[in-house]
């Protein structure tokens, strides 16, 4: 009798928790896992993507769907070899809804590993490589950014449409490099030009001399390269230290002259770029964003401050649209990938291989300032070779 | 290829070179005097730069900024080797490893907090900011002949003091018997708080001198580390001449690689390093 008593008493508690833990749940906030660079080369994008997510989610009301926000942060290092105990650390350990990284196409890569296994969402609001919307795509994975195939492909018209016959082309030998120079191959031969020569540079070398030497040597017609943070303002510091800024058109992806233009000062004048926004952008969206974004931090939005902003729009509208339920995956994931995004960039929408349909400018360094100079590609999707999901 | 962009890139290795020796320097100094594996040297390099950039915005001078900057380098090596080193000159290499990763680790975070995270630049000082016309199309910066001059003076000073003065006898004396030389009353932690801060000012300048080419970045030490132990280990551990010899290879190796194999131009040194440990596995000058 006594020991009935005790069971049924035990019971009783035990679904007196459980009713009490499903009503706590109702209101448990969201957990968005953040696997972004904290420290080290890529510390500065880590950052500007938090910031941007941050401010995009309180400007909605703080809430997502209705529910609060909690942030679970992860140092991802940029180190590929933490990549997949990183995640596992937010997807298993912290148990989060969903993963919001990273920044390095090469942790990009684990991350992406890990997402397509678990099947917890993932946003990536910046890595370019091309497969994670491309062979490895999943409906699952989302990314907020761009491919090296859009940022480097309309580039090649444009120079085509200057008259550029034959161009050499100056990478980092890397995922993003390699891929930056296809895409603007690609584009350049269809538009009837020629690569003379594919100059690469180990990765993440900054010795320049010998690649420049070959250069003025070579004497092309304009030369395309790919180098970012560091490198980037190097390189173009030393472009024009070799007397060929002004002689050989300087042309790129558009993370040449991000973030670098203060480093880089009078050399980087004149240079040409591709990218899916540019600080001067003159629309009422991206206006209100840099006045808002400055006030708030203190200091002028980049295009990973907006590449982290659109996540967090994606992440509140579509969690509006389920009414914070991150339960039923399913229907995040189809809210997801109808969102509509009112960017400071322009308004885009994912393709079906889910990666952004976006305008490509044209921008031209002049008083140390990416100006557009036109519209490149208009609403361009990345073909995404390999994705089955379209 | 014509003989004109032999020469320029033969100069481009030498100069490329030149600047690997002072950035190896502090390296070898520290290594081969102390037997400590720095592998915060790197972070002291960046260091260097980032004074030198910080100096110069201050001072409106990067001659001034390096004044400046050289004691507060040298102050650093010494409070580091008298709080952090000094603890471990009778512990084995892996303790010394693991302390200085961490100093790595702590001073990238210093580096963070004190002055971001974004990419600056040092201007060239006026008096040095021509360049010289090689080519129809390719000028030589003056700048870049100068770190070489300096690079050159500079091993060739440090070459003098080891070699031809009491001061360098007692160095050497420390290096191969340490109690030695405590017997003979000389005072070897002093000398050895002198060759740390003279390393740390080493790396520091070269820090410093290299800004306006090399751009000030986070991290951009980590790449500096390994190629300088590199030239430290093909040129032998401790030997000031053999990292002349060493950065001079590697700087040729590097550039050379660059131009004829570009497919293997990141191994290209690596593959130097092997070939000389094997016919030479204590280096060059050891």
């Amino acid at each position: 009798m006594n020991n009935y008593k005790k069971i049924a008493s035990t019971l009783g508690s035990a679904a007196l928790t459980l009713a009490l833990f499903g009503n706590v749940q109702a209101a448990d906030p969201v957990k968005v896992g953040l696997l972004l660079p904290y420290t080290g080369t890529y510390a500065a994008l880590g950052e500007a993507i938090t910031n941007g997510m941050k401010m995009a989610i309180e400007q909605q009301g703080g809430q997502l769907g209705g529910r609060a926000v909690e942030y679970v942060s992860v140092d991802s290092e940029a180190n590929p070899g933490k990549a997949v105990p990183n995640m596992q650390k937010l997807v298993d350990g912290a148990k989060v809804d969903v993963v919001v990284g990273p920044v390095h196409s090469g942790v990009g890569m684990g991350a992406v590993k890990v997402a397509r296994d678990s099947g917890v969402p993932l946003i990536i609001p910046n890595a370019g490589f091309n497969a994670a919307t491309g062979p490895l795509c999943a409906p699952n994975i989302f990314r907020t950014s761009f491919t090296s195939w859009q940022t480097a492909y309309p580039m090649g018209q444009v120079a085509a449409d200057k008259g550029y016959k034959n161009i050499v082309t100056v990478a980092w030998r890397y995922g993003f490099g390699t891929e930056s120079v296809e895409g603007f191959k690609e584009g350049f031969e269809k538009a009837g030009g020629t690569v003379s020569k594919e100059i690469y540079v180990p990765f993440p070398d900054v010795e320049f001399q010998s690649q420049l030497t070959e250069i003025a040597a070579l004497k092309p017609d304009a030369v395309f390269v790919f180098f970012a943070g560091g490198g980037a303002a190097k390189f173009v510091q030393d472009y024009a230290a070799a007397g060929l800024q002004g002689k050989i058109p300087l042309l790129g992806s558009g993370f040449l002259t991000e973030g670098t233009l203060a480093a880089q000062g009078q050399a980087a004048e004149g240079v040409l770029t591709t990218l899916h926004y540019a600080d001067s952008l003159d629309t009422e969206q991206n206006r209100s964003f840099r006045d808002a974004y400055r006030q708030q931090f203190g200091k002028e939005a980049d295009i990973y401050a907006v590449q982290g902003f659109d996540t967090g729009l994606l992440l509140a509208q579509s969690l509006q649209q389920v009414a914070g339920n991150t339960e039923d995956r399913n229907a995040w994931i189809a809210a997801m990938s109808q969102a509509h995004i009112a960017s400071p960039r322009g308004d885009w929408s994912f393709s079906k291989a889910h990666n952004p349909v976006q305008n490509v400018y044209l921008r031209e360094v002049r008083d140390g300032a990416n100006q557009v100079a036109s519209i490149a590609a208009t609403a361009l999707a990345d073909p995404a070779p390999g994705c089955k999901l379209q | 290829m014509d003989f004109s962009t032999v020469l320029i890139q033969t100069m481009n290795g030498l100069q490329y070179g030149l600047l690997l020796f002072l950035i190896a320097s502090g390296l070898t100094l520290i290594f081969g005097i102390m037997q400590i594996i720095n592998l915060a040297h790197g972070a002291l390099y960046m260091v260097g730069a980032y004074l030198a950039f910080w100096l110069t915005a201050l001072t409106g001078n990067l001659f001034l900024a390096i004044l400046l900057g050289l004691p507060l380098a040298a102050l650093l090596g010494v409070l580091i080797e008298r709080f952090l080193m000094q603890a471990l000159y009778r512990r084995d290499h892996l303790d010394q490893v693991l302390m200085t990763f961490g100093m790595i680790l702590v001073i990238d975070s210093l580096r963070s907090i004190a002055w971001g995270n974004d990419v600056h630049s040092v201007a060239i000082p006026a008096l040095l900011e021509g360049s010289i016309q090689l080519t129809e199309t390719l000028e030589y910066p003056v700048y870049r002949l100068f770190i070489s001059a300096v690079c050159g003076l500079i091993a060739l000073a440090m070459y003098g003091v080891l070699q031809r003065t009491r001061l360098g006898i007692v160095i050497r004396g420390g290096a191969s018997n340490r109690e030695m030389v405590q017997g003979l009353g000389i005072n070897i932690r002093v000398i050895y708080s002198l060759v740390f801060a003279a390393g740390t000012a080493l790396t520091a300048f070269a820090g410093m001198i290299a800004a306006p080419v090399s751009s000030v970045y986070p991290g951009m030490g980590n790449q500096i580390l390994i190629i300088a132990f590199v030239v430290v280990v093909i040129g032998g551990l401790g030997s000031i001449r053999g990292a002349f010899l060493a950065a001079l290879l590697v700087g040729l190796t590097a550039t050379w690689g660059a131009v004829l194999v570009p497919e293997y131009a990141g191994m290209a040194i690596y593959l130097l390093m092997a070939v000389v440990l094997l016919f030479k596995p204590r280096g060059l000058f050891a």
